[in-house]
């Protein structure tokens, strides 16, 4: 399977301040991936380098197989919701309609029209009075339009109250289907994208700290409750420990696993999606990376 | 046609809630040969769940011989799954004396959900229940 975003060792320096640095990361075709990490940690930065907003300070990012920002022929496949729903609000829905239309060679009118119809957003209302969930759906709408490849969102939920971020991801979701899509959605919450995405990269720091298939992911790690653990003994099944609490009796371990977990002194828990990226964000300097290249890269790094 | 729900609470992961809800319907006989599950692109546009999601259950029913992916069509079902094998009453039985034991036993209530679903799960990983 190819990937449709390609980063290698991907870095982006503001003055004297890295956003994004030693970024080296996959998203294979057809998944629709969770971009996490705390408000800081670059997501922005590599969705717009990602876009073509931005240049690259070191390394490079691949996207549909061509460079964002340099080859032409990539505007029309990818769609970009940015953070703040950038729309004219002087306009109305149907200008808006109008303007994407004419300044997009691939655009489905009919569908977006038919989409914002159902929704009830009124086409010939202002977008500046719109309600903030109409919004984004307007702005989703437009990006659909495009029958896009690529889906690119930023904190496309951050806004929205519960019923707006549902009908938001339904419709997203339906637009993806249709066009068999990838999609990146960013968020600092995870909880927002557990019902939707399937892989996961958790940026923190600047640099990519974890990325994978969440399945996987998920099915590699565990809980681990058993009394207290003095030292630092290897235990059979477990390839690193993430993050370990202690009581004076009791040892918690969330672990990444190599095999099967069978000393009898450890009772076994799976762990949610959301335990896990606050389990990592909280070590900073665990990792769990698809390829060992990656872990030896962030070694060096680190030294 | 039926229509999926989702509990996410019940930490049943999402592809195997569809695959249960599918067998659930086709016991009790809301679908029969022929009929046509809802297409992905329905599924997702109510439930707001990933594509994948649903071909991955769908692919698992496929694969057990249950429904059959039309390509441009969609997925319809080619075999019904009668009541549940076995005799119910006398398991049911069998349990309730469990379940005596267990409480003469000193066992609460809450010891018995957990001892049952730990050797549930102990079953499940040798892969004896589905």
């Amino acid at each position: 399977m190819s990937a449709a975003v390609v980063a290698t060792g991907l870095g982006k320096k503001y003055r004297r301040r890295w956003a994004l640095r030693d970024c080296t990361l996959e998203i294979p075709e057809g998944r629709i991936a969770a971009l996490v990490g705390p408000n800081g940690a670059g997501k922005t930065t590599l969705l717009h380098l990602a876009t073509g907003l931005l240049e690259p300070t070191a390394g490079e990012i691949r996207v549909l197989g061509l460079t964002p920002g340099e080859d032409p022929g990539l505007l029309p496949r990818f769609g970009f919701v940015a953070q703040d729903v950038p729309l004219y609000r002087g306009f109305t829905v149907t200008d808006m309609l109008a303007f994407g239309r004419h300044t997009n060679a691939r655009w489905d009118d009919h569908l977006a029209r038919t989409r914002l119809e159902r929704l009830e957003v009124p086409l010939d209302d202002k977008v500046g009075h719109l309600s903030g969930g109409q919004r984004a759906q307007v702005a989703l709408a437009l990006a659909l339009a495009k029958r896009p490849e690529l889906l690119l969102l930023d904190e496309p939920l951050a806004s929205l109250d519960p019923l707006a971020r549902r009908d938001f991801l339904r419709v997203l979701m339906e637009g993806v289907a249709e066009d068999g899509a990838t999609a990146v959605l960013s968020s600092h919450l995870i909880s927002d994208l557990e019902r939707v995405c399937d892989y996961l990269i958790l940026l923190s720091h600047a640099r990519t700290q974890v990325a994978g298939d969440i399945d996987q992911l998920l099915g590699a790690h565990r809980l681990l409750v058993g009394p207290r653990r003095h030292g630092g003994g290897r235990i059979a099944g477990v390839a690193a420990v993430v993050q370990e609490d202690h009581t004076d009796r009791q040892s918690t371990l969330l672990v990444r696993t190599d095999g099967p977990i069978l000393d009898p002194a450890w009772e076994v828990h799976e762990v949610g999606l959301e335990d896990l990226v606050l389990a990592y964000l909280g070590q900073p300097s665990a990792s769990a990376l698809p390829e060992p290249r990656l872990a030896t890269i962030r070694q060096e790094a680190s030294q | 046609m039926i229509q999926f729900r989702l509990d996410q609470r019940s930490g049943v992961s999402t592809y195997v809630q569809i695959v249960r809800q599918v067998r659930h319907a086709l016991r009790l006989g809301m679908l029969r040969p022929g009929d046509q599950l809802p297409t992905v692109k329905e599924v997702v546009a109510s439930l707001a769940i990933n594509p994948n999601t649903v071909l991955k259950a769908y692919r698992e029913l496929e694969h057990e011989g249950l429904v059959e992916g039309r390509p441009g069509q969609g997925t319809f079902v080619l075999h019904t799954l009668g009541p549940p094998s076995g005799d119910h009453l006398a398991i049911r039985r069998a349990l309730e004396r469990w379940i005596r034991g267990a409480l003469a036993a000193g066992l609460e209530a809450d010891d018995l959900i957990a001892l049952f679903e730990t050797s549930l799960r102990d079953l499940q990983d040798e892969e004896v229940v589905a």
